[in-house]
């Protein structure tokens, strides 16, 4: 690979373009028995997924110094924006997270997902690492704002990712041992204090998932017909289309949320196997642009992204397992659903910028 | 421009390659983290989808396979001459399961605009929906019309929790003819629930909606339900129906066919009109209920399709009491009717014979007591026998014997013609009447028995109360020299689609030995010129027959009448008017046919019980001209 590849002249990654959409087709099949083979939704996915490619390629062109640039602005537009929803935005299944922009309905809570770590990146980076103590902190309190924001929506399961896409970024620019073990004692203690400013529903989930067949009808449906589908799939599985569970309905979500529950059903372990394996390499290929990254910001950037794509896979993966409390989490590229698509690709499109932007120095 | 622009001086001095190690080695970590969660997580689906496939499989396939029972079709009623008593028909309901809706107020105001519901669906489906089972279907409308049924099924998408389910109902067509005998079929309420799980029925009921309630639908239940089947189904998620697995067809029920014969039941309820009584005949021989008539009635097609409480109400407050049945509930004073069981006993205990006579003055008194037990010829009969006594049911005769006989004697003769105890019918409810004692007294009224009580036990006056049913047990039992048969409605029972009949023949039996069986005959020769012998208390009734009867009238009294007042019948205002009993039984030689009629407030036996016996009997021999052969 040199200056003069197709690649670094387009600015495409080929290797994470290959596997992206190596993982979107399978995602598509799956869809189709998800959706009761519901040919239109089907189609409505890869009019988003084209929507959201097309993002990818714009914001791969984008020189990753411009982000370092803009990162500030990106930021503060995002805050405004959350702030605006909390004031006038639409209320969709008992949580306010839409805005409605006339054109298309947008959740500032995505812009989140990728300006925080952007900001952190371009923050820490900018003195030199490891971060000193004071740094951390300021860094923090850049996550907490957005965090607190979109967790009164409420919205914990992006709160969660943002946050975690956060202090993944303070994680990976050297963050000290002493300082992440008492960060850990802090939070063991904080929960019962987060429990006190949780709403009832999201309370109600949390006791859900330690017992289930409390509310085998209510609360705990979902889960158990989850963990229902995915067991009954043997090794390899029912085969495409025939999954009683979620055919004859029995599976919420199955489309959105609990899709991972139908792959479980209709294609088995073996399927879970490679799509897992799709998931890995595409997180490898991430690892790989941050490692050969060409300074802090990018690397730090670089792998910011990479977590939090890893997070949400292993987020909704516990939670459809029932290993995981149920919170709104989607499979990533393979869930039906827009605006996370459209962050998830300019997060890969940031990915390309950052392997496709480098200055070769003449030796 | 850089908004956190790089210190100068710290950049120059700042190692770029210490802080990318560091970086590197961050990435590593994340690198190793990374694979550590994902194997966890595969171990968990590997652990869910192999470890526990067959757990989870079987849970699978409980989810989506259910068994539906198939309710059996309830045997039909015939009567003996193959008249249809009781159908199934088949209708068109409009049924919800309570517990799938959240707003049944929205859903009635969305169901309103398509179909007619009215205020009092909603009641009974509001009440319906407390007492049943869980995810039972209840019905909001029933009896839809098909032009209803199509309107429905065009807005079916609409209504995801609403089903038009075919049923059959059940109908008399002969209502309220047969509802005393036959009685009903009404919704499976708690209390049927708990009896269906007690004797271990609960699988077996699981797709029934109605039970017998009454009569013959209750005491030949178990015949008449049959046996449920099923329907293994595979569902969805809402409990819809999407492909029939495996099937196994319910087994109808077992179709009854009565004893009681159409026609001669169809005379009878004419000849009591609007009277209030009962008429029961049976074959003496073997206890077959040819005639079950209990008047005033009501028609058992409402309690089928749900009764409202309404008409339920003003059912159970007529003071005709319509609910009651007369026959094996009624609780009447036997009158003279008790006369011929009397004679019967009076004569087996050797307290009188055929020649002694009793002088007849008019009146009774007990020695050393003023009162006087009146006779119901003022002049008196003269010297009578107990053949006269009979035949001109004389009152002073029967006093004097019953009191030389004595309560004790008399409760145990009574006793064995099955006085004051159930006869033994194949229907629930019976009443046992009431056949005095000594020792009922002293347990009941807490006094001794006088002396006077047993006088008017003699022309069936007093304490005792006898039902219909056991009249005609007994007088069979005189016709048959001493046969005592429990009656029985049901003549046989066929399967649906089976020739022949499997007849029932678990009467139970009992015969009444007396030391001379000539007593028999002298009482039935009294009881033969009751109605054949000109002076006899029925003789009007006994002209022209073309076959000898046999018979005795009797007079109920419901109010005393002072010392010294006149009975006058005129002045009297009905519901305080005389019973109006008579039994009798004919051919006199080989008797077929034994009955008892009791018209309330009929007046006299002879008047109006009487001349319906004659109807009867008229139209059970037909044109038989028996008379000839003897």
């Amino acid at each position: 690979m040199n200056e003069f590849s197709l690649g670094y002249r387009i600015h495409i990654d080929f290797i994470l373009l290959f596997l992206i959409l190596t993982l979107c087709s399978c995602g598509l099949v799956i869809l189709y028995s998800a959706s009761g083979q519901n040919i239109d939704l089907v189609y409505s996915q890869m009019v988003k997924l084209f929507i959201a490619l097309l993002c990818m390629i714009f914001v791969a062109q984008i020189p990753p110094a411009n982000l370092n640039r803009l990162s500030l602005f990106l930021y503060i537009f995002g805050i405004i924006l959350l702030v605006l929803v909390m004031i006038f935005g639409d209320v969709g299944k008992g949580a306010q997270r839409w805005l409605d922009l006339k054109i298309l309905r947008f959740q500032p809570s995505e812009l989140m997902k990728i300006s925080v770590p952007i900001i952190v990146s371009s923050y820490l980076s900018s003195r030199f690492l490891p971060p000193k103590f004071f740094r951390v902190i300021f860094s923090c309190v850049f996550i907490i704002i957005p965090v607190f924001l979109i967790a009164q929506q409420p919205d914990l399961g992006t709160a969660l990712l943002v946050a975690i896409a956060g202090f993944s970024v303070i994680f990976i620019a050297g963050l000290s041992w002493r300082f992440l073990l008492s960060i850990f004692i802090l939070s063991a203690f904080s929960i019962p204090l987060l429990w006190h400013f949780m709403r009832d529903y999201q309370r109600q989930r949390v006791l859900t998932f330690f017992d289930p067949e409390k509310d085998p009808l209510g609360a705990g449906y979902h889960i158990i017909q989850s963990k229902i589908a995915i067991g009954s799939g043997g090794f390899y599985g029912k085969g495409w289309l025939n999954g009683t569970q979620s055919h004859l309905e029995f599976l919420p979500e199955r489309s959105t949320d609990f899709i991972f529950a139908v792959l479980c059903e209709e294609f088995g372990m073996l399927g879970v196997l490679v799509i897992l394996t799709i998931y890995l390499l595409i997180i490898l290929r991430g690892l790989y642009i941050s490692y050969k990254a060409q300074d802090a910001f990018r690397q730090l950037l670089a792998s910011g992204i990479i977590l939090t794509f890893f997070v949400y896979i292993i987020v909704n993966m516990g939670m459809v397992t029932g290993q995981l409390p149920v919170v709104g989490v989607p499979l990533p590229l393979i869930s039906y659903g827009g605006s996370s698509i459209v962050t998830l690709m300019a997060s890969f499109g940031i990915l390309m910028s950052i392997q496709t932007h480098k200055r070769f120095l003449k030796r | 421009m850089d908004l956190f622009p790089k210190d100068r001086v710290e950049f120059i001095l700042k190692d770029r390659d210490s802080e990318s190690a560091i970086i590197k080695r961050r990435v590593y970590l994340a690198g190793l983290f990374i694979l550590v969660f994902i194997i966890l997580l595969l171990s968990r689906v590997f652990f869910l989808t192999v470890l526990q496939n067959d757990h989870y499989t079987t849970k699978a396939k409980e989810n989506r396979q259910k068994i539906l029972p198939i309710a059996p079709i309830r045997g039909l009623i015939y009567s003996y001459d193959g008249v249809i008593l009781a159908e199934n028909k088949p209708t068109y309901s409009l049924e919800v399961i309570p517990e799938k809706i959240s707003d049944i107020d929205q859903l009635i105001g969305q169901l309103r605009e398509i179909i007619h519901i009215d205020d009092r669906d909603i009641k009974r489906f509001k009440k319906l929906s407390g007492k049943k089972r869980r995810f039972e279907r209840v019905p909001l409308r029933l009896n839809l019309t098909e032009n209803e049924v199509a309107l429905f099924s065009i807005n079916r998408h609409l209504f995801s929790s609403v089903d038009v389910v075919e049923g059959f109902d059940r109908h008399y067509p002969l209502g309220e003819e047969f509802v005393h005998s036959i009685g009903y079929v009404a919704r499976i309420d708690e209390n049927d629930l708990k009896n269906i799980s007690e004797s271990g029925e609960n699988s077996n009921y699981s797709a029934t909606t109605h039970i017998g309630k009454l009569g013959i639908e209750e005491s030949y239940e178990s015949f008449l339900h049959g046996k449920v089947g099923y329907q293994k189904v595979e569902v969805n998620a809402e409990g819809r129906v999407i492909r029939v697995l495996e099937r196994k067809a319910a087994k109808s029920g077992k179709n009854l066919y009565l004893t009681i014969n159409l026609s001669l039941q169809r005379i009878a309820t004419e000849s009591l009109g609007r009277k209030k009584g009962a008429i029961v005949a049976v074959d003496p021989r073997d206890g077959r209920v040819l005639v079950f008539v209990s008047s005033p009635t009501y028609d058992p097609n409402k309690f089928a399709s749900g009764i409202d409480t309404q008409l339920y109400n003003s059912l159970l407050s007529s003071k005709d009491k319509p609910l009651i049945n007369r026959v094996i509930q009624g609780k009447y004073p036997p009158g003279s009717t008790i006369k011929p069981f009397l004679g019967l006993i009076a004569l087996e205990n050797g307290t009188s014979n055929t020649k002694k006579e009793v002088w007849c003055p008019g009146w009774f008194s007990l020695q050393g007591h003023e009162h006087r037990y009146r006779d119901w010829k003022k002049e008196g009969h003269g010297h009578t026998t107990l053949d006269k006594a009979i035949i001109q049911s004389c009152d002073v005769f029967f006093y004097n014997l019953a009191h030389q006989l004595g309560i004790d004697r008399i409760y145990a003769g009574l006793s064995r013609f099955g006085f004051g105890q159930i006869s033994g019918i194949d229907i629930n409810g019976e009443g046992v009447g009431l056949l005095p004692s000594r020792e009922w007294k002293r347990n009941n009224m807490k006094e001794a028995w006088f002396p006077g009580e047993t006088v008017i036990l003699g022309i069936g006056q007093g304490y005792a109360l006898t039902t219909p049913i056991q009249l005609v047990k007994a007088t069979a039992a005189i016709a048959t020299n001493g046969l005592l048969v429990s009656p029985r409605l049901v003549l046989g029972i066929s399967s649906q689609g089976e020739e022949g009949l499997s007849f029932i023949s678990d009467n139970t039996e009992n015969k009444i030995n007396l030391k001379n069986n000539i007593f028999w005959d002298e009482i039935v020769s009294s009881m033969k010129s009751v109605v054949h012998e000109v002076g006899g208390t029925a003789w009007r009734s006994g002209l022209n027959a073309k076959y000898y009867f046999a018979g005795k009238t009797g007079t109920a009294q419901i109010i005393g009448i002072a010392q010294e007042e006149e009975y006058k019948e005129e002045e009297i205002p009905e519901e305080f008017k005389d019973h109006a009993l008579f039994i009798a039984f004919a051919p006199v030689k080989e008797p077929e046919i034994a009955l008892a009629i009791i018209v309330e407030n009929g007046g006299g036996g002879s008047r109006t019980a009487a001349p319906i016996a004659r109807k009867m009997f008229d139209n059970f021999f037909m044109n038989r001209n028996l008379i000839s052969k003897e």
